[in-house]
């Protein structure tokens, strides 16, 4: 169960904006951290604490297909990203990566920044503790539940490759 | 089956596939560049794997920026080329390099039928050669340089189609920033872009190669073309290996079908901070212009400096405008010296760079800063791209630049050519 404060924007949040191209010459996701969403929200990076949660209208994370942006989320502490849809080279790099995104209009809609919430992965429920709505997004195809399960794509690739050599 | 879907089928052992479906793919050209192959590279280490599945299928090029910009970077390009030295996967060192998209065509490393992956959002540019060609992240090339193949969810196509024939300074950039005008910058997420019709069928590799590179700045996953005869003679010189056209089914289904009537439109300019915010040329009023960009993986090749010579030639740069025009690669730069295109530039006061994606994600040669105005012809113009949050970057094609380079103000190449 992942529990806290929301931190929203709008529609078409860019990776440029989650993490500019002017500090993708290094990877550690804690330098990426220092800068993310910096040219959008001056006051994210110090206002951030582990377990936050980032929400968003919808196509969040378009733009150039940089794994530093997922990165630089994640390693900022956040917990996890819900919007009402999101791009899809982001989608796939936050999964691979270990970042959980859950897609629910609904609870974006009934949601303001600095709201508290609880959010169950498993079953997909977002809890708005602060105004007392239940949400729950839309539930993981079968073989993305196996992903995610896995522990990223990494983990999973090394789970076929072993069982290709037996 | 759509060609998309034709294509997919071709890699998996299906015979039919249909959107929505989860599927490995066997992949047959991989791409990662400086910004994401040292991530990918630090990915594939953790797989448990020594070596690559195909030293030949995979390519990594040093462009986004180099020639090395600063230390930081230095190191970056080092890990990538020590691994390829390693892996004897294949390298574009600076002098051989070019702009990925625009390089990884003229080396005939694309085919038609391909199924490519690329650690570059712009990578659905290959579409333009009847490919199926989608950016990914790091870590899912690196999962695919231990296994050769890649999970994808097949995507359900839109089909575009482009009635009339473009005007002069019309070409394929002004025909994707219409269209993204007109869907929005999530009009076809998660879904193919097949691009028909004779307006396109008109056009020149080039342009094609533009509308396809921006593809995904509509959200789409990828960009495709019918292979046709000029596809053919673009290929034919450059292929070391067979390849397979497919054509789609005639009762392929599409999620949409989009016509548009070309033959009145204008040059478009995209305004900040939007792809999507396209209008015509002549309804933008009095924009002042810093500097002028031609190049980058949309519209760095030979056809789009020669256009931007059209207009420059025997005319000067804005004495308050800093034009810089960087060739998408080697070849491009060379055909550029040789039919006297660079001379045209360099006597109009443009700055003329080697090859580099550079300035166009705010990498470097030619940075803004706060309050400072650009027109460029490459992708994207969000907050902060080419440098400073506080300036702006519009988008339009070659021809438009260069007028507006010359009139200081963004302007149609009409109003300085006559």
């Amino acid at each position: 169960m992942l529990k806290g404060r929301v931190h929203k924007y709008g529609a078409n949040v860019d990776t440029d904006a989650i993490i500019p191209a002017r500090y993708l010459n290094v990877t550690e996701p804690a330098e990426l951290a220092k800068h993310c969403m910096e040219d959008i929200d001056r006051d994210f990076v110090t206002e951030v604490k582990p377990g936050d949660i980032i929400m968003a209208a919808t196509n969040f994370g378009c733009g150039s297909s940089r794994e530093h942006a997922p990165l630089a989320i994640k390693a900022a502490g956040i917990s996890c990203v819900i919007a009402g849809t999101f791009a899809r080279i982001f989608f796939r790099n936050a999964i691979n990566i270990g970042l959980p995104l859950l897609e629910c209009e609904q609870a974006v809609n009934g949601t303001e920044a600095g709201d508290t919430l609880e959010v169950d992965l498993f079953s997909g429920e977002i809890k708005n503790l602060t105004r007392g709505e239940v949400f729950t997004a839309r539930p993981y195809p079968d073989f993305m539940a196996e992903l995610i399960s896995s522990g990223g794509l990494i983990e999973y690739t090394r789970n076929r490759l072993a069982g290709r050599r037996i | 089956m759509t060609l998309a879907e034709k294509i997919l089928a071709a890699h998996t052992d299906k015979k039919e596939v249909s959107p929505g479906e989860f599927l490995n793919v066997r992949v047959d050209l991989i791409l990662a560049n400086d910004i994401t192959a040292p991530i990918a590279i630090r990915e594939f280490r953790r797989t448990g794997v020594d070596r690559v599945f195909d030293p030949g299928k995979i390519v990594m090029v040093p462009d986004h920026f180099t020639p090395n910009k600063d230390i930081a970077s230095a190191e970056q390009v080092k890990v990538m080329r020590e691994f390829c030295r390693e892996q004897g996967v294949i390298y574009f060192e600076v002098g051989q390099m070019g702009i990925e998209h625009v390089l990884l065509p003229e080396q005939g490393l694309v085919l038609p039928g391909d199924v490519v992956i690329g650690a570059d959002s712009h990578t659905c540019t290959y579409g333009a050669l009847g490919s199926f060609a989608t950016g990914m992240g790091s870590t899912d090339i690196a999962a695919a340089m231990a296994t050769g193949d890649i999970w994808m969810k097949v995507p359900p196509t839109i089909k575009l189609v482009y009635h009339g024939s473009p005007g002069k300074w019309e070409g394929g950039k002004d025909l994707i920033l219409y269209t993204i005008g007109d869907i929005g910058v999530d009009g076809a997420l998660y879904s193919v872009m097949e691009f028909a019709g004779e307006a396109v069928d008109s056009l020149p590799l080039d342009g094609r190669f533009t509308m396809a590179n921006m593809a995904v700045e509509a959200g789409a996953k990828a960009g495709i073309f019918r292979v046709d005869n000029k596809t053919q003679l673009y290929i034919k010189p450059r292929a070391r290996r067979p390849y397979m056209v497919y054509e789609p089914d005639n009762n392929g289904e599409y999620a949409q079908v989009i016509d548009y009537d070309i033959s009145t439109i204008e040059p478009q300019v995209a305004l900040p901070h939007s792809p999507a915010n396209a209008r015509p040329v002549s309804q933008l009023g009095d924009i002042e212009i810093d500097q002028v960009v031609i190049g980058s993986c949309t519209n760095g090749r030979f056809e789009d400096l020669q256009l931007a010579a059209q207009v420059l030639k025997g005319r000067k740069v804005h004495p308050r405008v800093r034009c810089i025009i960087i060739p998408g690669s080697q070849e491009v730069y060379l055909d550029a010296v040789t039919r006297e295109l660079i001379g045209v530039f360099i006597k109009s006061g443009a700055a003329v760079s080697t090859p580099t994606c550079g300035p166009c994600l705010g990498g470097h040669m030619g940075i803004l800063a706060s309050g400072e105005r650009c027109i460029a012809t490459t992708n994207r113009n969000f907050v902060g791209r080419m440098g400073s949050p506080q300036s702006e970057v519009y988008l339009a094609n070659p021809a438009v630049a260069a007028a507006s380079a010359i009139a200081g103000r963004i302007v149609g190449p009409e109003e300085v050519t006559t």
